[in-house]
């Protein structure tokens, strides 16, 4: 039987452990919010680079990118965005189930895989399970800059130029609302131009300064770091999310383990009591 | 009224600039550009340096870029601007390192602290719901 003293020490111990839960639970709000913002501050060049993209497809180059064309697919390439840190419930392993998916899907047809991982928790995930990891780069922080992917994006980029994927796709979670993480895998290369709008059916072409060949590079790679910082910057709002969301779950359950506790403990001291009164009286009815 | 053309100047990570001008004057790879609304359909690159507007009350505004592109439609302009000086050699030494960073995380197994960390918090999470769980069963005896 526990005593009371024992029961009382669990009590405290879980105090605690809702102490900090509490204050992740806020941490994770403030930051959460944050997050959203850069997210937002991040959409106007998305949207902008898409934009020219897509006039892109639509307008007749006098030279086609190999961005744009389709290949027979028999490498494939991911890019995994992840957490650094745990504590944000399923969000990672949500990510991860999906991705598997998809790739179970693609090792099926015979295809070659490689990945290419953002955030440790992709990292350690991949070590477990084994799979070609050609780039990684983790520890970004709340506030991750553009420069700080160049490196694993061009790495990517450079096995598409040289052929070693035919195709390459971002898996991040898509951050719908503060109780809703989508993980998404998403088609980066070959960029897929969207159905003709009849509006921009149009027949003309930028003019290329210094040459075609030059800018499309230059503005695909830009491109395509963009959709990755994108995805990282919504990846992050959702880890806070997910965070936040666990920990005021973890908070609740404290506080039900401590309810339930508090009467475990209120119990043994009544029996305690009840057990004192009666020797007594049995030892006074004795003499 | 003069005719305006609509700017944005946007950076992957943030927006700079949105609303319109009388002529944007921008950094090119090929010498300054000068845009006057009704331009045709150009793209360029951008070199490091300052675009500069001309408002329709007829102040000027510089906002410094480090680079982008400059995609021109007759009705608008947009800047997508670099958020650090991009080279190419700088570039592939980041790639490198990424590409290093992964083979030396995936051979060296004892550096993951944080699958460690993580286990730590998974065993003191089961001795807790075993501590419940015995809990339980005791108050369940005795109520």
């Amino acid at each position: 039987m526990a005593s009371g003293k024992e029961i009382r020490g669990k009590v405290k111990s879980i105090q605690n452990t809702q102490k900090i839960t509490r204050a992740m639970e806020m941490v994770a709000a403030s930051k959460m919010r944050r997050a959203q913002d850069r997210m937002a501050a991040s959409r106007p060049y998305a949207d902008n680079i898409r934009r020219v993209v897509s006039n892109l497809a639509h307008a007749h180059p006098e030279y086609h990118h190999s961005y744009m064309k389709e290949r027979e697919v028999k490498r494939v390439g991911y890019i995994v965005v992840s957490t650094d840190r745990g504590l944000c419930g399923g969000l990672n392993v949500n990510l991860f189930k999906r991705l598997l998916g998809s790739m179970q899907e693609m090792k099926g047809k015979g295809v070659d895989l490689q990945v290419c991982t953002i955030g440790t928790k992709a990292l350690g995930f991949f070590k477990r399970v084994g799979g070609r990891v050609v780039a990684e780069t983790s520890h970004l922080g709340d506030a991750p800059s553009v420069t700080a992917l160049i490196g694993s994006v061009r790495t990517m980029l450079d096995a598409y130029d040289n052929g070693e994927i035919d195709r390459l796709y971002v898996v991040y979670n898509e951050f719908v609302n503060t109780m809703t993480q989508a993980p998404t895998v998403e088609q980066i290369l070959p960029i897929q131009a969207e159905t003709v709008d009849d509006e921009i059916k149009h027949h003309w072409d930028y003019i290329y300064e210094p040459d075609a060949k030059e800018v499309l590079d230059q503005l695909l790679m830009r491109y395509v770091e963009s959709v990755v910082y994108q995805g990282v910057v919504e990846n992050i709002a959702c880890e806070m999310a997910a965070r936040m969301v666990a920990m005021k779950a973890a908070s609740d359950n404290a506080g039900n383990l401590i309810g339930e506790l508090q009467l475990a403990y209120n119990k043994a001291r009544q029996a305690a009591i009840t057990q004192e009164l009666s020797e007594i009286v049995a030892g006074a009815a004795a003499v | 009224m003069a005719m305006t053309v609509h700017v944005d100047i946007v950076s992957a990570e943030a927006s700079i600039y949105s609303g319109s001008a009388e002529m944007i004057i921008a950094p090119a790879v090929m010498g300054e550009v000068g845009i006057m609304p009704g331009h045709t359909q150009l793209l360029t690159q951008l070199k490091p340096g300052e675009v500069e507007l001309k408002m329709p009350g007829g102040e000027v505004e510089y906002f410094y870029v480090s680079g982008g592109m400059l995609e021109v439609q007759p009705r608008s302009v947009t800047v997508l601007a670099d958020t650090a000086l991009r080279a190419k050699d700088v570039d592939e030494a980041a790639a490198l390192e990424a590409k290093a960073r992964a083979e030396k995380a995936l051979a060296d197994q004892e550096s993951e602290v944080d699958y460690a960390s993580a286990q730590a918090e998974l065993a003191m999470a089961m001795a807790q719901l075993k501590a419940l769980d015995r809990m339980r069963k005791i108050t369940g005896r005795r109520g």
